[in-house]
């Protein structure tokens, strides 16, 4: 067969998946309405989190039960930098609300997000396996305590009520809140931000694969497969491990940022420890360490409790003639009941991923004795 | 100074009811090498059930500690029958799987328990009747109430049970060559199925009481009330040495006492700047710096290193 | 001391609560030897072999390496400075390509950080291909460069057991480190063995070997140390421990001599 064409093959697929994503959201838009183009974006959001919490959970088999402090530090941090809240509980030190560039605040909050997955990281990683779980579980609700309390006597959080008003993101002066006009077309604010996350999002997965595809990502495994072996094998694991969580806290803190300007307002409400919990579920059900298992995982998830929301009520109205069970509860059920079926019947994920092979062993081969 | 010994008292009755969590996931751990995840959620159905049981009971017209009683008895086969259940699914099919794989079940089986108790008893508080006798009495210039004595005599009970069980009985003999090594236990003619299952039942039965104590004690139960409680217990656990038994109650009475007097502090010691409302935080710092810096706990023998 | 002592152990002692593993355990390797440790089960070979590879730290005792002081307790140092070993128990990354165990084998020998492995430089690129064929090398030089692709845990007892020397050559040893090798091998496996090691000691590594079949170990190398409940009862050419009545009380019991 001619070997162009499977390479030819593999072109046209991704050509295919670009134009497919670049016409969904009007395509979604046009048949469902603008409302579950949002739901896409956030889709997008959770596909960035779990990423992130693959690098931790499925690459370096670190379980990781507080990951979403980190989407919180990132998400906290952009709201306080890009809203009226400090000018309002301080007036005496901050005279007029801060109003810092967009593409300064979103890096800042990663990085401070990546210096508290260190922070934690450092005293925590040479546990074992569970009792990580249980101290990465016990940070996630002490931020969410401190987030929830943090409003007197200091007001740095603004308590339950959260902080509001927080500006969008903000590219080339256009704040993507707001519709653009462009050759007399006007392109709404969710689409806006569909293509902003959606450009994220590519950036977040090319840097996956590159890390998955080198002496970190090999390291990472190695750690997780067995990590005696990776210490004897000269890997500084500490090291390593702690590079592993400290990327994942960033790219939680990416995603708390767009979060918290995307939403234009933040609370401690969507920080508990179930967001962590279905994070996990995205990474654990996709197949963990495997990139495109993730997505999947994380996309399914997302739009799991939209079409409950859509599909249960109606149906167990029609059923039962009433409504016993709410979305809420209905999906949080099956998250559960998810987990423990994928591990038992499917323990490496719906899309588990493949052994890597080497283009470079074709031809070695032959010389092979 | 009356304040100090009040506090010291709320801790110890906390520190009770901690402990008899804890022992359930000290006794499971020391079986499989385990966290069961789920143990919260099976307070929070003794609790939830014998609330259930006692709104039944009380227009029957019975003195108050019996219908307490009642719901008590209705409570712990309910929660065995939960423990047995959350062994049979999340860790039994899971025995030789990876260390994260039965944990995520666990998990998975904590949010089915909690999704089902919220649609059987719903979102709202419930609130325990007041059947036992609550006035206080004065000790040093501090109060108890006659529940706060019932639970602690009544965790001191049952903690002495239990470790005669585990040091007196056939059964008990059993399961310590099982914490030992399963393997050897089995060639031994241990049916190790069977003293796991009942390691969790027997765990079980003793949360169930455990959440009977925390809803009079609080006069409150809630389908969410678990989560937190097994999280303290766990730490309670840890502290105490995870794995063993005296470590757990150990473990348990001292976390009780350090949170009621961090609750009670805490403002003092921060210059107002925290409130009591942290009282929860600081299981989680006791559970950190636990596990930093003596991960083996109080009483826990150091593991050793094995390559 | 000599030129031609590679390693020298003085005095290792270590504790397990009440257990003395090993007790004032000293020892030296000369450079280009294959050297024996061998002793009774429990007499606390691993124990050394664990101290020595960095994953315990010893109560007492230090040990030179190259003219150095090892950094015990600290494995991925003790790998840098040119020790590696395989395991008793084999200890593959099993859901690894075969491959892949050897390029994991190379990390410490390479730079490439987060930035180059992201934006995949010219020299992270250079140094990924040079990984992979040095890895593809040693899977030949161990015979088994037809399984690169395989996953790890598909392979064959006897090729596992290469697999993980091909690994453990790719940290770019001076001391090879070998945790009863031929454990579970037949006989033909076990020659095989046999020849690989001494391929190796001809291509000048010095191999440090803990064995059970006492047959290989007094055929294979060039001496021999014993260990017998935690200490060290003799340390010479195979001919002359064989002979030492010590070695032979341990093994044998008293009630034989």
């Amino acid at each position: 067969m001619n070997p162009v064409a499977p390479k030819l093959r593999a072109h046209l697929g991704i050509a295919l998946i670009g134009v497919a994503l670049a016409v969904l959201p009007f395509v979604v838009g046009a048949t469902f309405g603008n409302s579950w183009v949002r739901i896409v974006d956030f889709a997008l959001l959770y596909v960035m989190l779990a990423l992130g919490l693959n690098i931790v959970v499925g690459f370096a088999g670190l379980l990781d039960l507080g990951y979403i402090a980190f989407y919180a530090v990132g998400a906290y941090l952009y709201a306080l930098l890009s809203s009226p809240h400090l000018a309002l509980a301080f007036p005496a030190v901050f005279a007029s609300a801060p109003d810092l560039p967009f593409w300064l605040v979103l890096p800042l909050g990663a990085l401070v997000a990546g210096l508290f997955g260190v922070m934690l990281g450092a005293p925590t990683l040479k546990l074992r396996g569970d009792y990580l779980a249980i101290v990465t579980l016990g940070f996630g609700e002490i931020i969410r305590i401190f987030l929830n309390n943090l409003n007197a006597p200091l007001n740095l959080t603004n308590g339950p009520q959260g902080i509001n008003n927080i500006a969008p993101a903000r590219i080339a002066g256009h704040a993507l809140s707001r519709p653009l006009e462009l050759f007399g077309a006007q392109i709404p604010s969710v689409t806006l931000y569909y293509y902003f996350f959606l450009a994220l999002t590519l950036l977040v997965i090319f840097v996956c694969v590159r890390l998955q595809d080198s002496r970190l990502g090999r390291a990472w495994v190695a750690i997780r497969e067995d990590e005696v072996a990776a210490r004897a094998c000269g890997i500084n694991t500490r090291n390593v491990k702690l590079l592993a969580f400290g990327l994942g806290a960033t790219f939680g803190g990416v995603a708390g940022g767009l979060f918290a300007g995307f939403q234009g307002f933040v609370s401690p409400e969507s920080f508990g420890l179930l967001e962590s919990i279905m994070v996990l579920c995205m990474v654990v059900l996709g197949g963990m360490g495997n990139i495109a298992g993730v997505i999947l995982g994380a996309v399914l998830l997302a739009l799991l409790p939209e079409v409950l929301r859509w599909g249960a009520a109606p149906l167990q109205q029609a059923l039962f003639g009433s409504v016993p069970v709410d979305p809420e509860t209905l999906r949080l059920l099956l998250f559960g009941i998810a987990l423990v079926l994928v591990m038992r019947l499917r323990p490496a994920g719906l899309w588990p991923s493949a052994l890597r092979r080497r283009e470079l062993a074709a031809h070695a081969d032959g010389s092979a004795p | 100074m009356d304040i100090f010994i009040q506090q010291i008292i709320n801790g110890l009755v906390l520190g009770s009811i901690y402990a008899l969590v804890a022992l359930g996931y000290t006794m499971v751990y020391g079986i499989l090498g385990l966290i069961n995840f789920a143990h919260g959620e099976v307070v929070m159905i003794g609790a939830l059930t014998a609330l259930t049981a006692i709104g039944v009971l009380v227009p029957a017209g019975l003195p108050g500690p019996v219908v307490v009683l009642a719901g008590l008895l209705i409570a712990i086969p309910v929660c065995m029958a939960v423990g047995f259940a959350i062994e049979r699914v999340a860790y039994r099919p899971l025995r030789n799987a990876p260390r994260l794989a039965p944990l995520i079940t666990a998990i998975g089986m904590s949010i089915v328990l909690q999704q089902l108790a919220m649609i059987a008893w719903g979102r709202n508080y419930h609130t325990f009747p007041a059947l036992l006798p609550a006035l206080p009495h004065r000790v040093m210039g501090a109060a108890i109430t006659d529940l706060q004595i019932i639970i602690v005599v009544t965790a001191a009970l049952l903690m002495a049970a239990l470790l005669w069980l585990i040091t007196r009985t056939r059964l008990g003999r059993a399961m310590r060559a099982t914490a030992e090594s399963p393997s050897v236990a089995r060639l031994m003619g241990v049916d190790v199925d069977r003293v796991i299952a009942f390691t969790f039942v027997l765990g079980s039965a003793l949360a169930a009481v455990a959440g009977v104590m925390v809803a009079a004690n609080y006069s409150i139960a809630h389908y969410a009330m678990g989560f937190m409680l097994g999280l303290k217990a766990f730490t309670a656990a840890v502290l105490g040495g995870i794995g063993n038994v005296g470590g757990a109650m150990l473990g348990g009475l001292l976390l009780g006492v350090i949170e009621s007097l961090g609750a009670g502090y805490i403002g003092d010691l921060t210059g107002g700047f925290l409130g009591s409302h942290y009282q929860d935080v600081f299981a989680f710092f006791v559970l950190i710096l636990v596990l930093v810096f003596r991960p083996s706990g109080l009483m826990g023998e150091k593991v050793a290193e094995r390559a | 001391m000599s030129d031609d002592v590679l390693l020298a152990a003085r005095g290792i002692s270590k504790r397990f609560g009440g257990v003395q593993a090993l007790h004032a355990v000293s020892l030296t390797i000369r450079r280009g030897e294959v050297y024996g440790l061998i002793g009774p089960n429990g007499a606390g070979k691993t124990s050394f072999f664990n101290v020595l590879t960095g994953l315990y730290s010893a109560d007492e005792g230090s040990v030179t390496f190259g003219g150095a002081t090892l950094a015990l307790g600290a494995p991925h140092r003790i790998v840098g400075a040119g020790i590696s070993r395989t395991f008793q128990n084999i200890r593959l990354f099993g859901a690894m390509s075969a491959l892949e165990n050897v390029m994991v084998g190379r990390h410490i020998r390479l730079r490439t950080g987060v930035i180059g492995a992201i934006l995949r430089t010219p020299a992270a690129r250079a140094e990924e291909a040079d990984t992979a064929a040095r890895a593809h090398e040693l899977l030949r030089y161990v015979g088994i460069d037809r399984l690169a692709n395989q996953q790890a845990t598909h392979l064959s007892y006897g090729d596992q057991r290469r697999l993980e020397i091909a690994r453990a050559l790719a940290t770019g040893p001076r001391l090879l480190a070998l945790d009863e090798p031929a454990a579970g091998m037949n006989a033909t496996e076990t020659a095989g063995l046999r020849a690989l090691v001494e391929k190796m000691r001809d291509d000048g590594l010095t191999v440090l070997l803990i064995e059970h079949d006492v047959k290989l170990v007094m055929g294979l190398c060039d001496r021999v140390a014993v260990l017998d409940y935690g200490e060290k009862i003799a340390e010479d050419v195979p001919d002359v421990v064989r002979r030492d009545p010590r070695v032979i009380t341990a093994y044998l019991g008293t009630e034989a001599v």
